[in-house]
């Protein structure tokens, strides 16, 4: 049953240009299923490198990074005013990733360089910052700050340094895990290798995150019929409430 | 066991909820609140967001309040009449509470506001509830008759009517103004009204305090329902999964907290009822001086 979806899911993904080194990954699965007892999922990302040529001098890294949908949000501070701690400075976010995960070979400064990073956007700290931040406060990097640091203790941003495992310089592999709090839409799977901190090849993928079931019935009805949605909540709450009062009529 | 909510978009623990919902479930069938001042904190703290706990509650305490008023009918210790009264002065509190709250909301700082008068009405209540429910007590054991039936400025006024299951002949406009203080509040805060209705019943319109109970928790599922609705038709943010989830716990805890009700003397029944309101003004208050251990806050901003 997984080999069957691992060779069905097995998308040979489109390499970035015609290069010495190119890269070739696959996901476990590209479809994630949020049903009543979702409780997380995991997702194997794995590939190999393809060579036309010996390998080059230097050394290999491989960064793969799993991002959820963009949403817009803001941040807010509370400050001391008089006796009591109210919100007061707020910054708007345009869209900041719901998700974000980002595992390595090895640490970033050996793989990494900071023109690449700032290019195609790898660390936490450069795809929050990639974002449209509205400069409305002072100190939008203490907001920023926070979010990350917010983020990072629901397990939605996470950066995990050597959780990708590579094989004589060409088979890797490394398991992201999706936190039970998601959000639903298109997540995007990115896979980099990088020779002495360039980058020289990259993949992406995107992976489908979709209530379904219960869930997905639930959450289209409370959005496309929301008055049948509310008496339906109501009858319930009646039924529920009826239902108890005559069970402990007997007791 | 992890359950995931549609709406709320969260994984949480089923039996956590089921645990909350009878917790509120017994307050409601014992003091006649409908829990909506505890529920919701309590949620926020499970880590439902606030909007969805807000509304949700809304939709469990219909569902535990109807559970306490039919337990109440069959020991008739509703009172129609009065439990109508209120009812029509609470839908048009709630109409200028929505009012007052859109104003309020574009002016910002609205959060504060119904946190600042959350812990002026449930510590003012709270206090008076205790002194008063102290002196009862007090004044039982010395052996005098507790002095019922005071006569007030509620008895000078004119559109008498009888309410018989109350054993009252008074005017129709203190009742009828209570209904509309406590819509306002209810749409403001977020509750049903119990906490503030149950006192005012008691010491300003001198209801007994058996009958005031059911006939509170017969306004509030009209209050409740309404507000329900409101919130699912332009907030979306009603999960009916967590809804199903609280009520079954609070509709049970509701029949039990109504039997206990039974059991404890009046005095005992508003003595708890008081320290219960203070130690959630309390906390409310300490969430407000003390310094936050987490300074920010996210917020998502709806599509």
């Amino acid at each position: 049953m997984i080999r069957a979806a691992l060779a069905l899911a097995l998308l040979v993904l489109a390499p970035s240009a015609a290069m010495a080194e190119e890269l070739l990954a696959g996901l476990s699965r590209n479809r994630v299923s949020i049903s009543a007892n979702f409780d997380g999922s995991e997702i194997l990302i794995f590939g190999a490198v393809k060579r036309e040529a010996p390998v080059a001098a230097g050394r290999t890294g491989i960064i793969v990074t799993v991002e959820g949908p963009r949403v817009p949000l803001t941040i807010r501070r509370k400050d001391r005013v008089g006796p009591i701690w109210i919100n007061d400075a707020a910054m708007e976010v345009d869209a900041a990733p719901s998700f974000y995960a980002v595992n390595t070979s090895a640490p970033f400064g050996d793989i990494l360089n900071h023109v690449d990073d700032l290019r195609e956007a790898i660390t936490v700290d450069r795809a929050i910052r990639a974002v449209g931040v509205v400069d409305t406060v002072p100190d939008p990097s203490a907001f920023t700050d926070a979010l990350m640091r917010i983020r990072a203790r629901e397990d939605l941003f996470q950066t995990n340094i050597g959780a990708v495992r590579v094989r004589e310089d060409t088979l890797f592999d490394s398991s992201v895990s999706l936190p039970a709090n998601l959000v639903e839409g298109i997540y995007t799977a990115r896979i980099f290798l990088t020779r002495d901190g360039a980058v020289v090849s990259s993949a992406s993928s995107a992976i489908n995150v979709q209530k379904v079931g219960l869930e997905r019935f639930l959450y289209t009805l409370a959005h496309e019929d929301p008055l049948v949605y509310g008496m339906m909540s109501l009858a319930i709450a009646i039924a529920a409430g009826w239902g108890a009062s005559a069970a402990f009529r007997y007791f | 066991m992890q359950i995931y909510l549609p709406i709320a978009e969260v994984s949480v623990n089923a039996l956590l909820l089921l645990g909350l919902g009878g917790l509120v479930g017994i307050l409601s069938g014992m003091f006649g609140v409908g829990g909506g001042f505890l529920i919701t904190p309590l949620l926020f703290f499970v880590g439902i967001p606030p909007a969805v706990a807000v509304a949700t509650s809304a939709n469990q305490i219909v569902a535990s309040s109807i559970s306490g008023v039919l337990a109440h009918l069959r020991r008739r210790t509703v009172d129609l009449r009065m439990g109508v009264v209120l009812l029509v002065g609470g839908l048009v509190g709630a109409a200028i509470g929505v009012w007052i709250f859109n104003i309020l909301r574009e002016m910002g700082q609205v959060d504060l506001l119904v946190r600042l008068s959350y812990v002026l009405f449930l510590g003012v209540i709270g206090a008076l509830m205790f002194v008063e429910s102290l002196n009862a007590i007090r004044s039982s054991r010395a052996g005098k008759a507790p002095a019922r039936r005071r006569h007030n400025w509620v008895h000078a006024l004119p559109m008498k009517m009888k309410f018989r299951t109350s054993g009252l002949y008074i005017s129709v406009i203190p009742p009828a103004l209570v209904g509309v203080l406590v819509g306002v509040l209810a749409a403001i805060m977020g509750v049903g009204g119990g906490f503030i209705m149950v006192p005012a019943m008691i010491y300003l319109l001198g209801m007994p305090t058996k009958v005031v109970i059911g006939t509170s928790l017969f306004q509030i599922i009209f209050v409740t329902a309404f507000t329900t609705l409101l919130h699912a038709t332009t907030n979306y943010t009603v999960d009916l999964l967590l809804a199903l989830l609280l009520l079954v716990g609070g509709v049970i805890g509701a029949q039990i907290g109504t039997r206990m009700g039974g059991v404890l003397k009046a005095e005992q029944l508003r003595i708890l009822l008081a320290a219960l309101v203070l130690a959630v003004c309390g906390k409310l208050g300490l969430d407000l001086l003390l310094r936050p251990a987490e300074l920010y806050s996210i917020a998502g901003v709806a599509p």
